[in-house]
């Protein structure tokens, strides 16, 4: 670092236009992003320290919608809980609550039948795909590419009246019970599932063929925003963001949960851990998922939804701690019981909350322009950093 | 691995499982070491979650739990340790750099303050709220009124 101090003459001129180092304090400019942008998927606020149009740090300022949703849980019953869970990371509404459910069910000791473990994995992968499409046309509108917000939207469309059929509910759905499911499928949700299976294949092409070999979208995200796999590690990060880093690691295959072991996909990985990767990464796990859900639907079981769980739930005293592979990385419940009705303490463990801490590192030497699709490609849900 | 830091430790180590899962109760004062071993020698690379719990009733009110996965084994572990109210732990952010936020959570919801943290300030509520809501006794109801009545310019948030 250069001392403040120093006077301008005793500067190294030639090094100062190199932009290595920040001379003097008063080039360093100190900028707010947020918390009211559009590009910041939410109320996040960036104070971004910048040397020109270097980004030198950032620091987040995260809460803004912090709702106390683990306050909530230590007044509720464990079932009047089921709903909040959702309103998290409330995109991949689904996914929490098979998180949930599962962990109270291990609480309890009881497994939901087979029929159930098929069903919550159809819609899960389902969520992964709409929580994916979701990213993929925000993440792109940020950047300057219009029409994949256009596209993504009008087939995610398809998804949610798949939910809507299901269960009445399009976004915070409250699929899933503790102990299996409460409704049965409705008639024709196997049809309804394959039909929508046949109809979003090429649909994947068709966002592949807008962006993956766009110039414009390689430019700006090939080397943008790269981190390593030490890194990613050392800093908890889980999910996408893992894997395009390159590590091959993936909780429905490293600690299969539900009846993920029954089905055949592969975990796609990226190599240098930038925008770029990330984005491969993702539009190659919409294409696992679809095989997820064909595997499911074929072999849907017949037989009972519900597990014999009590009308009034108490679950021995003791903790769990449960995770599950969530659309942005591992997201796990950590849940103490008391032995009462209701749970003594509710932990979540955020995948969004714990990847938003990479934003300064992946942001450092990067421009501000860059911070947008660093954000972006982070894939981070407000809801779930502040709950 | 369990046996072997029971054999080091004798006394100021207790193994438990729960429903299959492993965790062990630590002194407060092995800290900032056990972490340490489990990272370097067992492979317990993977912060995965820390956080707290509040027992009103006991000498020691604080539960302390550290959640981690070690990649190359494919294995969790809990550490939890207790401390008093007003008593501090070592912070872990030099062995793993992403318990930085996991622990400023923790020091926010519960005011456990973690030693050698770089940043120990609030996270989610605002820096001037006074309180700690994930403590048992601060009400679900209960908010910083004079917080709010200067900040927001309302009379309530309720």
């Amino acid at each position: 670092m250069t001392d403040p101090n120093t006077t301008l003459s005793h500067l190294d001129l030639a090094e100062l236009a190199t932009h290595e180092k920040p001379f003097l304090d008063a080039n360093e400019l100190v900028i707010n992003m947020g918390p009211q942008h559009p590009a910041t998927h939410g109320v996040l606020r960036v104070i971004l320290r910048l040397d020109g149009e270097k980004v030198l740090g950032l620091e987040c300022v995260i809460g803004y919608l912090h709702r106390g949703v683990e306050k909530i849980g230590e007044h509720r019953t464990y079932t009047m809980f089921n709903p909040y869970v959702d309103r998290m990371d409330y995109v991949a509404a689904v996914s929490n609550g098979l998180g949930y459910c599962e962990t109270v069910e291990k609480l309890l000791n009881v497994e939901a039948p087979p029929r159930a473990q098929h069903v919550r994995v159809i819609l899960t992968e389902l969520n992964r795909i709409a929580s994916h499409q979701l990213w993929l046309g925000t993440h792109a509108l940020d950047i300057g590419a219009i029409t994949p917000l256009f596209y993504t939207f009008r087939d995610r469309e398809e998804i949610l009246k798949i939910y809507e059929k299901y269960c009445g509910a399009r976004l915070t759905t409250h699929a899933f019970r503790i102990g299996g499911l409460q409704y049965e499928t409705y008639t024709g949700f196997e049809k309804e599932v394959k039909k929508f299976l046949n109809f979003f294949r090429p649909k994947i092409d068709e966002y592949e063929e807008l962006l993956t070999t766009n110039r414009i979208w390689v430019e700006r995200t090939k080397n943008v925003g790269a981190i390593s796999a030490e890194d990613c590690i050392a800093l908890g990060v889980t999910g996408p963001v893992l894997r395009a880093s390159g590590v091959k690691w993936d909780l429905r295959k490293a600690q299969p949960y539900a009846n993920y072991k029954n089905f055949d996909f592969d975990i796609p990985i990226g190599e240098n851990g930038d925008t770029y990767d990330r984005y491969l990464v993702r539009m190659a796990e919409m294409r696992q998922s679809v095989r997820i859900i064909e595997q499911a639907v074929d072999a849907l079981p017949e037989g009972p939804i519900m597990a014999k769980v009590p009308k009034v739930m108490k679950p021995p005293a003791g903790e769990v701690y449960h995770s599950i592979e969530a659309p942005k990385g591992e997201l796990g419940y950590f849940i103490v019981s008391d032995g009462s009705t209701q749970p003594y303490r509710v932990r979540v463990r955020p995948p969004s909350f714990v990847n938003l801490q990479a934003l300064d590192l992946m942001c450092r030497g990067e421009l501000v322009a860059d911070v947008i699709a660093v954000i972006g490609t982070l894939d981070i849900v407000l809801g779930e950093v502040d709950r | 691995m369990i046996a072997k830091l029971k054999s080091n430790y004798g006394s100021g180590l207790e193994p438990l499982t729960y429903a299959g899962q492993n965790y062990m109760v630590v002194d407060r004062s092995l800290i900032p070491e056990i972490l340490k071993i489990l990272r370097n020698e067992e492979q317990f690379d993977y912060c995965v979650d820390i956080t707290a719990l509040h027992h009103p009733q006991r000498e020691k009110q604080f539960d302390v739990v550290w959640v981690l996965y070690s990649f190359a084994r494919n294995e969790r572990i809990r550490v939890k340790t207790q401390i008093a109210d007003g008593a501090s732990v070592a912070s872990s952010v030099s062995i793993w750099a992403g318990a930085n936020w996991l622990e400023r959570e923790v020091f926010d919801m519960f005011g456990i303050k973690f030693d050698g943290h770089p940043d120990m300030k609030r996270i989610l509520l605002p820096d001037g709220w006074k309180g700690h809501p994930l403590r048992k006794d601060y009400g679900i109801l209960q908010q910083d009124n004079e917080w709010v009545q200067i900040n927001l310019g309302i009379e309530s948030g309720q």
